[in-house]
């Protein structure tokens, strides 16, 4: 097709000189294989997919252009590296199979084609990227739709077709849609039922009616951009409503024990009572924000992306991580590392088994690991903390937790938008990628969600996203106020910021990536990449010239106003006129019933034949297993400042229990640790939820930070909160975990709850995830030169374990590989608080200081086996153990009792270490230089083979 | 003796210039970022340098393979000012990413292709400087240098390995594991004049010995990857 760009009617005036533009195809094939083809077939393996004949993949790029020879030979010149590829312009002879976007799909590598072409003179009116798959031979049609569909092609942002597809050139047509009025005063409760189903709303009956109620009494029916705002400030993901709800109690049987007036307050009240020294904002804003010492301030905050991953892992992961690096930034933080914990199905699940509509774990697994790297990579922060853990209960539902960490040497609490200041968009042009996002991730999943809910899916630029740092940190006297454009769009961003003050906007002023958004849309739209920041007039030239320097963005939407109405106009229309009070506290109070878990708390042991092979399998356990085929995948080395990395040791494959960054120009910094027990959870979650407090504290401290200044984030993500069984989870997990904070005097300042993580397959029947809490902590260091790993310093050193061990079986590591091993009577307890930990972590810290110890590993999965284990991989060298600390060998071995860590000391300062430690510490035995782990004479491993179930390493 | 000043070269996108500042300081230069269109506009800012570095990350987001938009701005941008400014004597490096704009900008020779894992790999490696190189960033370092990779592009390819060696252009190999297939183990090449080096690995994220993964157990002092950037600001120097 060809199509002329400036031609003037024919009965018009004189024509220009019009330009013809036709469309141009340049395959660009790999010399050598291209690795993305072997990602394909290992894809369709673990997929028991058999993919087409002779798979190779190439790029296309796709040209609306003016174009002869010399414009062909200079822009293949700028695409095409000779020495590893070859080009041809050609339409493609045999057989192939093409992907391309989906028209309105952002393109960032089709416009840097666009950029580079204008560079070099050339006229590209437009570009877009996409793939072809060749084949030798053809396929069964079903063969490769099955194929296309599982493994390559994403048919929520991606379409394709066998042969030459037509790339997505043609612009949408240029239609401005206005708002609509809904007669909500009409409706009787049925059909405000409906309207809320069919529209997505998300809003439970009593939320309905009192909108309803509101809009009677200003006489007038909502428009749709007024209720879709609603919709989006009330929902779970923006207003916590259950963790705001008030909560009635009751034990198992129904009786009731207690009122509560909100989890939210729970978590407040504990960090006001720790009144830590070091807080300086809690649960204000998007971050938590600290300070340890001096001017430093430190910017905490963890999220979830777990639908969004759900159903397109590279992308929700992907832009889970871009969120929460904004959520930073809109502390006025610059960021400096990324967390991230995972929670997937096996790997290795059978096909067959995966419900409909659900993506196979191996491709979530892939998708979103590759998610958060590219974005953390690409943007130059480096992904630092984490843990990646597994589970069948998360096959339909995945877990995805990113957080970031921001510094800033001058920070001051925000200030409010005065009347008067602008009202900016920063960064990225507004689509409809993320429409209703904050309303979808407030919902269970079923089937059709991939479908319905695919407007939903995000679209990261990390690229845009650097850009805004680099113009934002540094200009923090620019602006007044600044928050992120997440879930919600601009109409959480800038509904936030004028709630009190308000604001007056024009919905035509936002850029678009393209045209044909209806109001709502706009308004709604989660397209990453975006602040909106409140510019005094008289600064407003400043942050102009800075950002246009920055090649980023800057558009001037309205301004405050003073009257505190939010409005909204587009094509000329007021679109909303709200009360910021009505959108902010006109949403009536929860009231729900939490039915408290009674968790069987019973000591019990467990046998086991043969603890060598045991301690083999748990090593090679999925959720225990080295991790260096994913933190390799992660640039943990940018900055300089990553003391204590993930991986550790001579290969640089055992676990580090916690992680320390260091500026290079100081001597301190922090240590993060993470905390996570979701199996615990399933038998007490109170316990599970100290526990992981404990384990997110031990984490810190095993790597040599200071236990008295150490700060938490929560992380909740549960099932839906509506059944009084997970709601009564929740609660005992509250309870856990601010009982926890306060035994260690930790506070916390952050959290975010993700609920609803259930999925209700095609019979039925609902999935929801184990009570999972994810807990970080950020703690002081006050030298690096105290930072410690779990290797040791070489043989011949003592083996000295801290703590106490009970028979603590329940959601074990050893219950998970030998569930006939549990007792008839039931597992018993799981592993409980110990209030004396935060006592003995002081002790270890000040044995630390002093220079005492040279290699601190904390006891988790798999007990004091696993953890001596993982310290001999570290070092590669061999230990004996004289003693297991407990009269019953199994306990002494497998349990996974809180509150232990295992430390290495040089035989000559063994008797101080002691004389530090007090007498919760019992000397176990001794590093070797012979190469095998001698377990008491219960067993004897040679290294060589926990090396190979550590690494699956066959050589 | 005044101080060398070196530029630190950036597009969007770029992100180790940070990194690269501080091992410039570190080794006695006074460094300045300059982004690729500043260096354009500015007249003589890149010939008032002695020493200048294109620094790593991901210019333009890789789009279209790594460095490749970025060169075309220093070839549309700068002309011939770079070459002349390392004719003038001028020391020139490329840092990952850096050393794929310059491959790509027709600076030094070669091209960098897709790992062999077909993954980005983030690990440390060690690295053999070439004793009878002719370049200037390596001349004389003994020690194996220890250092970070960071990159999923950073496969060396060259038709005659055997030739580029035979003149000298071969300036640091990967000693032990070859970490992304390069050809010959090549992690790091140089110009015929000796001036120019393009490497794959993150020597400015070892400068100092607390740097390193195994600071407790390793001479890390010895295998700073500082040593290449001092050698370089030494050249500078002259």
């Amino acid at each position: 097709m060809n199509f002329s760009f400036n031609a003037t009617p024919s009965n018009g005036p004189s024509p220009k000189v019009a330009v013809v533009l036709l469309d141009h195809r340049l395959t660009i094939r790999s010399i050598a294989p291209d690795p993305r083809t072997a990602t394909l077939e290992r894809a369709s393996k673990h997929l028991g997919i058999t993919p087409p004949a002779g798979l190779d993949v190439a790029d296309v790029i796709h040209l609306r252009a003016s174009l002869d020879d010399d414009g062909r030979d200079r822009l293949e010149h700028l695409l095409v590296d000779p020495l590893l590829q070859r080009a041809t312009w050609d339409a493609p002879d045999g057989d192939g199979i093409e992907i391309t976007l989906l028209p309105g799909v952002t393109d960032t590598a089709g416009a840097a084609v666009v950029t580079a072409a204008r560079r070099l003179g050339i006229a590209v009116d437009s570009a877009t990227v996409g793939k072809r798959l060749d084949m030798t031979e053809p396929a069964a049609t079903r063969q490769v739709a099955e194929f296309v569909e599982r493994v390559v092609a994403n048919p929520v942002v991606e379409r394709w077709v066998v042969g030459p597809a037509t790339p997505p050139l043609d612009r949408p047509a240029e239609v401005r849609h206005r708002a609509s009025v809904v007669p909500i005063r009409a409706l009787d409760d049925a059909a405000l039922a409906t309207l809320s189903v069919e529209r997505g709303l998300a809003l439970d009956p009593a939320e309905l009616e009192v909108i309803r109620a509101h809009f009677a009494s200003e006489g007038r029916d909502p428009t749709d951009v007024e209720l879709e705002t609603l919709a989006q400030t009330w929902s779970e993901h923006c207003a916590h409503k259950t963790f705001r709800a008030r909560i009635t109690v009751t034990d198992p049987s129904g009786a009731p024990l207690d009122e509560r007036s909100s989890l939210l307050g729970t978590l407040r009240s504990c960090t006001d009572d720790i009144a830590a020294p070091f807080v300086r904002s809690a649960f204000v804003g998007n971050a938590g924000v600290i300070g340890f010492a001096g001017a430093t301030t430190y910017a905490l905050k963890a999220e979830t992306h777990n639908h969004p991953s759900a159903i397109e892992p590279f992308g929700g992961a992907n832009t889970g991580v871009g969120g929460v690096i904004r959520d930073v930034l809109g502390m006025a933080h610059e960021p400096i590392a990324v967390t991230d914990i995972l929670c997937f199905g096996p790997a290795d699940t059978d096909p067959a088994g995966v419900p409909a509509g659900t993506l196979h774990p191996a491709r979530i697994i892939e998708g979103v690991i590759d998610g958060v790297a590219d974005y953390g990579n690409k943007i130059g922060l480096p992904t630092v903390a984490g843990a990646v853990w597994f589970d069948p209960a998360y096959t339909t539902n995945p877990l995805v937790f990113a957080g970031c960490i921001g510094r800033s040497d001058t920070w001051r609490p925000p200030e409010a938008p005065q009347p008067g200041d602008r009202v900016v968009v920063l960064g990225g042009r507004t689509g409809r990628d993320g429409v209703r996002g904050a309303t979808f991730s407030s919902a269970t999943m079923d089937a059709t969600t991939g479908s319905v809910a695919g407007a939903s899916v995000q679209i990261g630029d990390p690229i845009t996203e650097k850009l805004l740092i680099d113009a934002l940190v540094g200009a923090e006297h620019l602006y007044r106020a600044i928050t992120d454009c997440g879930a919600g769009g601009l109409s959480s961003a800038v509904g936030e910021m004028a709630e009190g003050v308000g604001a007056d906007v024009d919905l035509d002023r936002v850029p678009l990536k393209y045209p044909g958004l209806e109001p709502w849309e706009i308004w709604l739209s989660e397209a990453q990449e975006r602040m909106v920041v409140a510019v005094p007039v008289d600064t407003v030239g400043e942050l102009l010239t800075r950002c246009v320097a920055s090649g980023v963005e800057y558009t001037d939407i309205g301004a405050f106003t003073g009257d505190g109405r939010l409005v909204v106009r587009a094509g000329g229309d007021v679109v909303v006129d709200l009360d910021t009070g009505f959108l902010h506290d006109g949403r009536p109070t929860r009231h729900m019933t939490a039915v408290l878990p009674e968790p069987d708390r019973t000591p019990r042991s467990r046998h086991v034949d043969d603890p060598a092979a045991v301690l083999l399998e748990l090593l090679a356990h999925p959720n225990l297993r080295s991790r260096a085929d994913v933190v390799h995948r992660y640039d943990h080395e940018i900055r300089g400042a990553t003391i204590v990395r993930p991986l550790i040791g001579c290969a640089r494959d055992a676990p580090a229990d916690g992680v320390a960054l260091v500026d290079p120009e100081e001597r301190h910094g922090i240590a993060i640790g993470i905390g996570l027990n979701p199996l615990h959870g399933l038998h007490d979650p109170e316990w599970m939820a100290w526990a992981a407090t404990d384990e997110a504290i031990r984490n810190v401290v095993a790597v040599g930070a200071d236990p008295d200044r150490v700060a938490l984030l929560d992380n909740f993500s549960f099932g839906d909160p509506r059944r009084p069984s997970t709601m009564g989870d929740l609660v005992a997990a509250v309870d856990g975990c601010t009982a926890a904070a306060r035994a260690f005097g930790a506070p916390f300042v952050s959290g975010k709850d993700s609920l609803n993580n259930e999925y209700t397959g095609p019979d039925g029947r609902r999935h929801a995830v184990p009570p999972t809490l994810v807990i970080t902590a950020v703690a002081h260091v006050d030298d690096v030169d105290h930072l410690l790993t779990p290797e040791p310093g070489g043989p011949d050193e003592v083996l000295v374990l801290i703590g106490r061990t009970r028979p603590e079986f329940a959601g074990s590591h050893l219950d998970v590989l030998y569930p006939e091993g549990v007792p008839a009577e039931g597992p018993g307890s799981a592993p409980g608080p110990d209030p004396d930990a935060p006592a003995r972590y002081r002790r270890l810290h000040a044995a630390i200081r002093a220079g005492l110890v040279t290699g601190c590993h904390d006891l988790a999965e798999g007990g004091l086996a696993v953890a001596v284990a993982e310290m001999c991989v570290a070092g590669r060298l061999g230990a004996r153990l004289d003693s297991l600390a407990h009269p019953d060998p199994m306990t002494g071995l497998f349990a996974e009792s809180t509150g232990r860590l295992l430390v290495t000391v040089r035989a000559e300062h063994l008797t101080d270490l002691l004389v530090n430690l007090g007498d919760e510490a019992t000397v176990i035995g001794r590093t070797t230089a012979e190469p095998v782990l001698d377990l008491a004479g219960i067993a004897r491993v040679p290294l060589e083979d926990l090396v190979r179930a550590h690494t699956g390493d066959r050589r | 003796m005044s101080a060398v000043r070196a530029l630190v070269i950036t597009g969007p996108g770029t992100n180790r210039d940070p990194d690269m500042s501080l091992a410039l300081r570190l080794a006695g230069a006074e460094p300045r970022t300059v982004r690729v269109d500043e260096l354009v506009a500015g007249d003589s800012l890149l010939e008032s340098a002695a020493l200048a570095v294109v620094a790593g990350g991901f210019s333009h987001g890789d789009a279209h393979g790594a460095g490749r938009l970025l060169a075309l701005e220093l070839e549309v941008g700068l002309g011939h000012r770079l070459a002349d400014f390392v004719d003038a004597g001028g020391m020139l490096l490329g840092v990952c990413n850096g050393f794929q704009v310059l491959t790509r900008a027709g600076l030094l020779p070669g091209a960098l292709g897709h790992n062999d894992a077909g993954r980005f790999i983030c690990d440390w490696v060690e690295l053999d400087a070439v004793a009878d190189s002719v370049c200037c960033w390596t001349a004389g370092l003994t020690a194996t240098v220890h250092c970070p990779i960071a990159h999923g592009e950073g496969r060396y390819v060259h038709p005659d390995p055997a030739a580029l060696a035979a003149d000298g252009r071969v300036a640091l190999r990967y000693a032990g594991a070859n970490p992304n297939g390069s050809v010959d183990a090549i992690a790091g090449v140089s110009d015929a004049t000796g001036r120019i080096l393009g490497l794959m690995p993150h020597p400015e994220n070892h400068v100092l010995p607390r740097q390193h993964p195994r600071r407790r157990h390793v001479d890390a002092e010895r295998h700073l990857g500082l040593h290449i950037i001092a050698n370089g600001v030494r050249h500078a120097r002259r």
